[in-house]
């Protein structure tokens, strides 16, 4: 039958190991030739160095658009991972599955609507501005502060923010009610604040998963596109933006040099999730 | 003082639920309203113009049928190909595991921004960009780990003694796996089936970069209007395009609790 010993293990997994090795080998060695300039589209066929000297030269946009990058993927990162905490450690000490439903239901909203919303919601003429021309706060439009596609990313960040926050609590969550033993109730009996509870008790139980998370959010948010395009602004863009725009311009050139980037995001978010796997790993 | 906590215990919950209905409410009252002009706090006149003239475009119809379609292929070609490895890795130990474990979620790793520039020219090459099928192929990259990991933590709870006791009753192999093991598995199935559905249908970056400007799904469609539209028919597109994962959503609540982690981040 299946499960016949002559048949090794590798038969099952051959149909799904070889689509995803073989279309993700296929896409990466695509992008290396492309990012040596090796493309049959404008017949070159000797490999150079250009679009990465071009990238990586002191001048470029590639260093405005890292900063820019790292910018709004650190702090949605880290203010996500901190209201996450709070959220998680005010949820576990309520029972009752309705609050962990109402979490998932943030699934129902892809990033490209969630950005869509607050676009709705935060422009300058946007319901928000509306609202508060009506309380008499501002008068015209442009009286509201700038909250999305504004120079420093703010809507970006609010965007990833109220997005992975959800995603966070409901790992810190789960952390927190599958521990055996009430430490948080001993300490307490032990005569411990609330605050050195959780300063104590609570951070450090939940800290190993929530690093894990919170360095795979930060991956995520630095390879991204749609939400940094949407409620971003021309410059600085983010790094995705940037070598998508280089990637379809007209001039092929340019393609090799939106492969630069797009490698070297590859490149950093694949050292973070090894980073973020073998955290996990130790917490076993 | 216990009972300014619980006001406040209140105000949090409600907080966060109104947090899940105001996206919806948002949409409705720019997508079935008119003439909302600035200082307006509310919609003054409503209408379902906007929105029938909406489900009524051609160019939309076109994208949600494109999407639909594009999302039931992957679903089915992802669960064919997530089945058989699912099983092995949630019910047997070999040799080689981890690494098998390893290359099935480097999708999840590596951004669909270098998978779709490198697959771009690959799929021109061999004349699958732009074709529904290479985008479902694109689309199928993504959506495997997901699918695996949901039909794997099943099969690590299944007990395969059902299908022994079925065999020494005497079933052929084929009845066996009808009548016991896909019965045993129909809700992982469905949730797995789901999960892929989802992140197909709300794919953006795979579809603009392998279909080439001739698929076009909703999520294009959307992000198109988003970057210049009016905002009537920006929320209209919003409402169409989230009518689906919110009905699943809705109707998945319970499995989610187990799986919902998992899928969190392909959207």
């Amino acid at each position: 039958m299946r499960d016949n010993p002559i048949f090794s293990p590798w038969l099952a997994l051959a149909p799904a190991l070889t689509i995803v090795l073989v279309l993700l080998g296929a896409s990466l060695f695509y992008a290396v030739a492309e990012s040596f300039g090796v493309i049959s589209v404008i017949g070159q066929s000797e490999p150079s160095l250009d679009a990465y000297r071009n990238t990586l030269d002191a001048h470029s946009e590639f260093w405005t658009s890292l900063g820019f990058s790292l910018w709004i993927s650190v702090a949605s990162t880290v203010i996500a991972a901190a209201l996450a905490l709070g959220l998680a450690v005010w949820l576990s000490e309520r029972r009752g599955n309705i609050d962990t439903l109402a979490l998932n239901w943030n699934l129902a909203f892809p990033h490209l609507v969630w950005s869509v919303a607050l676009l709705l919601l935060l422009s300058q003429s946007g319901l928000l501005a509306r609202w508060a021309a009506t309380l008499g706060l501002i008068s015209v439009p442009a009286d509201f502060p700038v909250l999305v596609r504004d120079r420093f990313g703010v809507g970006i960040i609010l965007s990833y923010v109220s997005k992975e926050i959800p995603f966070l609590t409901i790992i810190i969550l789960s952390v927190l009610r599958s521990q055996p033993v009430g430490y948080d109730v001993i300490a307490e009996n032990l005569g411990a604040s609330r605050w050195q509870r959780l300063r104590y008790v609570t951070i450090p139980q939940v800290m190993p998963a929530l690093l894990a998370g919170a360095l795979l959010v930060f991956g995520f948010i630095f390879s991204s596109y749609e939400v940094p395009a949407l409620l971003g602004i021309g410059y600085p863009r983010a790094l995705p933006v940037l070598a998508l725009r280089f990637f379809l311009d007209p001039d092929l050139r340019a393609r090799s040099e939106g492969m630069v980037v797009s490698l070297i995001i590859t490149l950093l978010v694949t050292a973070v999730a090894i980073v973020s796997l073998k955290m996990g790993e130790r917490k076993e | 003082m216990k009972k300014t906590k619980n006001i406040f215990a209140y105000l949090l919950r409600f907080f966060l639920y109104l947090i899940l209905v105001a996206p919806l409410l948002l949409f409705a009252a720019y997508a079935f309203s008119t003439r909302w002009f600035f200082p307006q706090p509310f919609p003054v006149e409503w209408t379902s113009s906007i929105f029938l003239r909406a489900i009524n475009d051609s160019r939309v119809l076109t994208s949600m049928a494109q999407g639909l379609w594009i999302a039931l292929l992957v679903s089915v070609i992802s669960l064919i190909l997530s089945f058989p490895a699912a099983r092995v890795l949630g019910l047997r130990k070999f040799r080689g595991r981890q690494a098998a474990w390893l290359a099935l979620f480097l999708p999840t790793i590596i951004p669909p921004l270098a998978v779709g520039m490198g697959l771009n020219i690959l799929f021109l090459r061999i004349g699958l960009a732009g074709s529904i099928f290479g985008v479902a192929l694109a689309h199928i990259i993504p959506t495997l780990p997901y699918t695996i990991f949901t039909l794997s933590s099943a099969f690590a709870r299944f007990d395969e003694n059902y299908e022994f006791q079925a065999l020494a009753l005497g079933a052929s192999p084929l009845q066996i796996f009808i009548k016991v093991t896909l019965r045993l598995m129909t809700p992982s199935l469905v949730v797995a089936v789901l999960f892929a559905f989802l992140i197909s249908w709300s794919q953006y970056l795979l579809t603009l970069l392998i279909g080439g400007g001739q698929i076009i799904t909703l999520p294009i469609l959307l992000f198109s209007t988003a970057s210049g539209g009016n905002p009537s028919s920006i929320a209209a597109l919003s409402l169409l395009f989230i009518a689906p994962p919110v009905l699943i959503i809705a109707v998945t609540a319970q499995s989610l609790n187990q799986h919902g982690v998992e899928i969190r981040e392909q959207y």
